[in-house]
């Protein structure tokens, strides 16, 4: 069960490359590594807080009243998130800006609540949040990383915001340059990054498919017929 | 009964109302102080960049007076002031730039009595990565191209991008950017020098820690 989720949140049913959900703050916060990772953490810690409360709370609530109760847990948790953000990351919460309060807005999280939570124990509940969690913020760091590399040539800029003062020197420059690849920075860029992504992935599970139809061959060659008359 | 249903639901629903609500309360409370510390120490951080702490000795940030004057912006702008043994030392004036590349760019300038500029920094602005962002102290170290000069009506048109005739550089594809920040800054080393006295008069009236800009 727990490695099915495992698969499923990463890879197999990831909330940003196969659900294609949260995109507006995918693609708006994903010029750089840091500000992904921000976000991403930010929505894994809602999906696991939000998933948790619903699990707890399925046989409480009646399913007519059952939307606008998670409306108001992810919108609790989201202003926590924010609050706590606000407080401990001062400079990451200045760089997200009105991302963090968009979480709310992210179908994810109440996908994940009615689809999932709504019907499981609370261990299952609260792990499929993580591992959502993780492969949301997976998708933008790799998405973050890319533009920022394409962009401005670095990796890792800026990581003091969410890390403190001594991840400074984290900045890894691998080139400079006078004149960065806009179309990288810019919203455009996040699109066609997205697009690459979904299309890897899409190569990656056909030779995947490719292999397993092969060894299936194999086994249906073998198989003994039985004959009946 | 379907009204005893609709009662059951209405409480449900209300008793998650309040304790969602209440976590809330709770966080809000709980970082309150910290939030604050933190606005205030970002503000100071600011104001110590256009004008440097050895030139003042009061509480700068709590120091302050809103204005709303049309050389600065559209909004009423903060303006802080800076005394040394209770002279007047310097003003830092917060102004937006309307005719920026992609809107407006907000910045705040250090001005010192004399009229020469001790500081200008960008609050916000929505300017294209890579281009117009060199206005930022954490790209380009343009903005210091300010310190030093001070506004003279009669050079005013030295008060513009080289482009135009100036003595400020602007940056390679972009100029509208630069044009603008340079526009308003003389606007405002203009408005300052007419008005010091009464800047410096007023009594205090903006709230303590008020998060100008904060809250878009």
């Amino acid at each position: 069960m727990f490695k099915q989720l495992t698969i499923d949140g990463l890879w197999k049913n990831n909330p940003a490359l196969v659900q294609l959900l949260g995109l507006c703050p995918l693609l708006a916060v994903t010029s750089s590594v840091i500000n992904g990772l921000g976000l991403g953490l930010a929505t894994a810690l809602v999906l696991i807080g939000s998933n948790a409360t619903v699990s707890i709370i399925r046989h409480w609530v009646t399913p007519a009243i059952r939307i606008p109760v998670f409306v108001m847990i992810i919108a609790a948790f989201v202003t926590i998130v924010q609050l706590l953000m606000n407080a401990f990351t001062y400079e990451l919460y200045l760089a997200l800006g009105i991302f963090i309060p968009l979480i709310v807005t992210n179908c994810a999280i109440i996908g994940r609540a009615e689809a999932f939570a709504s019907k499981n124990p609370l261990p299952v509940s609260a792990f499929d949040g993580l591992m959502m969690g993780l492969g949301f913020t997976f998708i933008l760091v790799v998405l973050g990383g890319l533009r920022e590399l394409l962009g401005n040539g670095t990796l890792l800029n800026g990581a003091e915001r969410l890390f403190g003062a001594g991840a400074e020197s984290w900045k890894v420059t691998v080139f400079t340059t006078e004149h960065p690849f806009l179309l990288a920075i810019l919203p455009p860029g996040a699109f066609l990054g997205m697009g690459l992504l979904i299309a890897v992935k899409n190569v990656i599970d056909k030779k995947m498919a490719e292999k397993a139809a092969a060894s299936e061959i194999k086994t249906v060659v073998r198989a003994r017929v039985t004959a009946e008359s | 009964m379907p009204l005893n249903s609709i009662t059951k639901n209405g409480l449900i629903l209300t008793g998650f109302a309040l304790v969602t609500t209440g976590l809330i309360a709770i966080t809000f409370d709980g970082t309150k102080q910290r939030i604050d510390e933190q606005r205030a120490k970002k503000k100071l951080a600011t104001l110590n960049e256009v004008i440097p702490p050895a030139l003042y000795d009061n509480q700068l940030y709590l120091d302050c007076i809103t204005i709303d004057a049309s050389a600065l912006g559209d909004e009423p702008k903060s303006i802080y002031r800076a005394r040394q043994n209770g002279n007047d030392a310097a003003l830092a004036v917060e102004f937006t730039a309307p005719d920026g590349y992609s809107g407006d760019i907000d910045l705040i300038a250090g001005v010192a009595v004399n009229g020469e500029v001790l500081g200008v920094r960008v609050l916000s602005h929505q300017e294209t990565p890579g281009l117009g962002d060199k206005i930022e102290m954490s790209v380009s170290d343009w903005m210091l191209s300010f310190n030093g000069k001070s506004y003279d009506e009669d050079q005013a048109k030295r008060w513009q991008v080289k482009k135009d005739g100036g003595q400020f550089d602007q940056f390679t594809g972009a100029t509208i950017t630069p044009r603008a920040v340079v526009g308003s800054v003389a606007r405002t080393l203009a408005y300052v020098e007419a008005n010091q006295h009464q800047l410096f008069n007023t009594p205090s009236n903006c709230r303590a820690a008020a998060p100008t800009g904060g809250q878009h």
